[in-house]
């Protein structure tokens, strides 16, 4: 696409950071980017930072992109590496097949073209798994297909809900609307946004998120702590718990095993199946002190301490299985992938004795007060304070919560109606501001349902955006930075796929990421890309920690070295959690297991909940692996035959699938075999009621390595060393 | 042949036969004849919900049938499709189109269940026990891991000793909840499925 300017050009100059020119000092050299501490295994990013003008610390541009020193050119010599015959030798595709795809794809750069990319997530079980995104976004970046109707960069998320549960946080790493968790040192809001809110690069970038982010984080500690957030006291910011370092999932059992963590609370997610290298994980759940499980239904956490094969009276591990609701017995929103928040109704009580998650996280919370409360103990000053403005504090309403996630000004007791209006003096609450608009005074726009009854009425651009179908955040807006849907004047770069376009003095179509009146023409018009502080879509990025272009590394087990730079073949900068806290590697190599293994789900089976589900285990009753004809063949091993599948960490027992769609293929000059390990069974289950060894060796994920992305700290599960026997 | 929407399909569906005929669709005579016996549709009179599916974040919407028993229970006659939704149109998967088998089960955990350390059986127990058991617990390992100020003199009031891992299947309002509290107490281990 570079080197036959396939590029969308206009896009390309205007709505990417193409012109930027980088600061002297970066460098790519032999699989490795600038600044990197091989000690520390982490990469200094200040070296991949712009060329500023000291006068006002803008990039410097050269909008020809010509000079050898602008994204554009650094890119391009950067990809110069990446042949057919190159990419064919790391991926095993076939050139005549990668240039087949790569012509297509190549065509998707001309104004009137549009393609997405969709990716199941995962892609991001690599320990290069931000990359991988990241290099779909920037392909799309070239192609001028981000913020357009029928393009983007789009994840397919794997659970119901993880979608709102991320953007109200449930990750160590942000606070709601993936505002950043604050960091040790921060002690007012001022030193808090300093260090993280996105910084204004170019004299025409909004910076809207950067500009906004006191008033976002301000009207959050508003909503939790009330009355005791003042701004005397910088609004209770020291209430903000700040972590010492990485405090994601692999980090918890990590601190388990280091006997460092005490208590673990899980609610519909099971560790022992879920996350990497089970076994391990197992034996991190029996070195706490004490475990909670909030589920319908029994699952392999809740039951690891007697599990085939385990001696429950050595197991310390003090265990509560607590009974909660299932989705049907509850009202509430789901979010899906594509940001649409979904009220969906009660239509159920509660089965048996279950409660909601909810209340049970209440009632916990209000007893633990109280023993605060009569006790004393460390700065119980946040638990004493947090806002509880419910009904009834021990029952809260989804409805009262969805209320409060969207916010109030507090000097009229109305409903905030856009979070262009949150304030950073205290005088407005945001649980959440990228819901701000969700839940007006008129009503919940979570429940809308003018759907596909009548197409003509509801979805009158004809784009599917269907307004009035449910709420998408932010604004209701459906798709994201919409306003590089149109060229500079305004007009859809595909007139027949309009995104917003300009009618001379406004911003029609989708509701505009961007101000609904600006004028285009106007020198001062902000760029596309709002949220950031370039204003337009990084090419390159300092916002990663593994490198400012997308690079490709083999896995941490491969039977393979990287063709482009054998001598530093993996990441280096992916995280080994067995080798950073001193405990035995638990790495294999391909003298001892030769085969690629890659682990995935069936469409039948949703983890581990549907075990539980009769008609679902009928349709897929039995672990199986997928083994390759050929290798299947050379190990005389039949369809329906058991095998053992085993890595450095454990082993399967199952049946085996002998297939034709996987492999073998050609990498690096070699011939690899790829065994699929489908994920959904374990000692939990009606299947393992029915087999004589009640599945004790059907957990996938005790095959997976522990290792995690730099960025992300995602598992490798995609990818991963293996051996194979007939049993 | 006329187009026939599955939407418009399911909704003739709905209506009954007669709706079918008269809207002459061109189904075959055997068809047609099939669809007079009277027979009673199990969702006839039954209340009509909406949900999403529970499973996948593609958010395909569902709709639920119930009824009130005389005894006072409520009975789940049916979980289909949507036919009004943009995202399905009616459709669903296998995994949706047996949501009704996850969403009443006889192998649900019926009351609160305590395991001791080191013992090999549940028991039993009340909501009141668990609940001020892992109170104590989480107060318990709150105060022993509480970081007030780290070794370089920052205020940094965390928990280290309490993780909190879930949520995939929370309603959005109680994902929120539980961030909001968890962080309350001071937590720093937050997680969920997102990684993993």
């Amino acid at each position: 696409m570079l080197q036959n300017n396939l590029f969308h050009d206009e896009y390309v100059r205007n709505y990417t950071n193409a012109s930027f020119l980088v600061k002297d000092g970066y460098a790519f050299t032999d699989g490795l980017f600038s600044g990197y501490s091989a000690s520390a295994r982490t990469y200094n990013i200040a070296s991949w930072s712009y060329d500023t003008d000291p006068a006002t610390s803008f990039a410097n541009r050269d909008m020809t992109l010509q000079n050898p020193r602008s994204v554009f050119q650094l890119m391009k010599q950067h990809y110069s590496r990446y042949t057919p015959e190159m990419v064919s030798s790391i991926t095993g595709i076939p050139v005549a097949d990668f240039n087949k795809v790569a012509d297509l794809v190549g065509q998707m750069g001309k104004p009137d073209k549009v393609m997405t990319i969709v990716y199941a997530v995962g892609l991001t079980h690599h320990t290069t798994g931000g990359q991988l995104i990241r290099s779909g976004a920037v392909l799309q970046l070239l192609l001028g297909n981000m913020g357009r109707p029928g393009g983007g960069m789009n994840a397919e998320r794997g659970h119901a809900n993880i979608q709102g549960n991320t953007d109200h946080a449930i990750s160590w790493e942000i606070l709601p609307g993936y505002l950043k968790i604050p960091a040790p040192g921060q002690k007012t809001i001022a030193d808090y946004v300093a260090q993280s809110a996105p910084k204004k690069s170019d004299k025409n970038s909004w910076n809207f998120f950067g500009t906004n982010y006191s008033k976002f984080m301000v009207s959050t500690l508003k909503a939790w702590y009330g009355d005791a957030a003042k701004k005397d006291n910088e609004f209770a910011f020291n209430f903000v718990p700040k972590p010492a370092g990485n405090a994601s999932w692999m980090t918890i059992y990590d601190q388990a095993l280091k006997g460092k963590m005490e208590g673990l609370m899980l609610s519909g997610m099971t560790a022992a199946s879920i996350g990497p290298d089970s076994n391990q994980v197992r034996q991190a759940l029996g070195n706490l002190k004490w475990l909670v499980i909030m589920d319908a239904l029994p699952t392999t956490s809740s039951e690891f301490w007697h599990a085939p094969g385990v001696d429950a009276s050595q197991v310390k591990t003090e265990v509560f299985m607590l009974p909660a609701t299932h989705w049907i017995e509850k009202e509430g929103s789901f979010v899906n992938s594509g940001r649409w928040s979904q009220w969906k109704d009660q239509v159920l009580p509660p089965q048996g004795q279950a409660r909601h998650d909810h209340w049970i996280l209440a009632d916990i919370f209000q007893r633990v007060k109280t023993l605060y409360k009569t006790q004393g103990g460390k700065f119980p000053d946040p638990i004493m304070s947090l806002t509880f403005d419910y009904k009834d504090p021990l029952k809260p309403d989804l409805d009262e919560i969805a209320r409060e996630i969207n916010g109030k000004d507090l000097s009229t007791g109305k409903q905030m109606t856009t979070f262009a209006n949150l304030k950073d003096d205290g005088t407005t609450t945001t649980g959440d501001w990228i819901y701000t608009g969700s839940y007006l005074d008129t009503g919940n726009l979570m429940k809308r349902r003018q759907g596909v009854q009548d197409p003509k009425a509801n979805d009158p651009t004809g784009m599917g955006f269907y307004p009035n179908w449910s709420w998408s955040w932010p604004l209701n807006r459906r798709v994201m930075y919409n306003r590089a849907s149109a060229d500079l004047n305004g007009k859809a770069w595909d007139p027949a796929r309009p995104g917003i376009t300009w009618n001379g003095s406004k911003w029609v179509g989708d509701v505009p990421d961007y101000p609904a009146t600006m004028d285009p023409h106007d020198p001062n018009a902000y760029l596309p890309f709002i949220m950031n502080g370039e204003g337009v879509g990084r090419l390159f990025s300092n916002g990663m920690v593994d490198g400012p272009l997308p690079e490709h590394y083999e896995p941490i087990e491969s039977p393979v070295q990287n063709p482009l730079h054998p001598t530093n073949s993996a990441s280096p900068v992916a995280f080994l959690y067995d080798k950073a806290a001193g405990r035995p590697n638990r790495f294999g190599t391909a003298t001892d297991y030769p085969y690629i293994a890659t682990s995935y789900r069936l469409t039948e089976h949703e983890h581990y909940v549907t075990q539980h589900v009769p008609h679902l285990v009928q349709l897929q009753p039995r672990p199986f692996v997928e083994i390759p004809q050929e290798l299947a063949s050379e190990k005389g091993i039949k369809s329906g035959d058991q095998v053992r599948v085993s890595s450095k960490r454990g082993k399967v027992e199952v049946l085996a699938l002998v297939t034709k769609r996987l492999g073998p293929m050609t990498v690096a000059g070699q011939k690899v075999y790829q065994i699929g390990i489908p994920i959904h069974w374990g000692y939990i289950g009606i299947s393992a009621d029915s087999d004589p060894s009640h599945g004790r060796y059907w957990l996938a994920n005790a095959l997976t390595p522990f290792v995690g992305d730099a960025n992300a700290r995602t598992p490798e599960f995609k990818a991963f060393l293996v051996n194979l026997e007939k049993i | 042949m006329p187009t026939v929407t599955r939407r418009g399909f399911l909704k003739v569906g709905v209506a009954g036969a007669s709706a079918m005929v008269a809207a002459g669709l061109g189904f075959d005579a055997a068809l047609a004849e099939s669809t007079k016996v009277k027979q009673k549709l199990r969702i006839a009179g039954a209340k009509e919900l909406h949900s999403v599916c529970p499973y996948c974040a593609v958010g395909c919407s569902l709709v639920a049938y119930t009824r009130q028993n005389s005894n006072g229970s409520v009975e789940l006659l049916q979980i289909e499709g949507d036919p009004d939704s943009p995202v399905n149109e009616g459709r669903l998967c296998p995994k949706g189109a047996t949501a009704m088998q996850l969403a009443v089960s006889p192998r649900r955990v019926e009351s609160p269940q305590y395991r001791a350390p080191g013992a090999t059986g549940w028991k039993s127990v009340s909501w009141d026990f668990v609940l001020d058991k892992i109170a104590q617990n989480v107060k318990a390992s709150r105060d022993a891991t509480f970081v007030t100020t780290d070794g370089n003199g920052n205020t940094v009031n965390r928990t280290e000793g309490i993780a909190f891992a879930g949520g995939a299947a929370f309603s959005s309002e109680e994902g929120y909840f539980a961030t909001k509290l968890m962080r309350g107490l001071g937590l720093v281990h937050l997680e969920q499925q997102a990684r993993v």
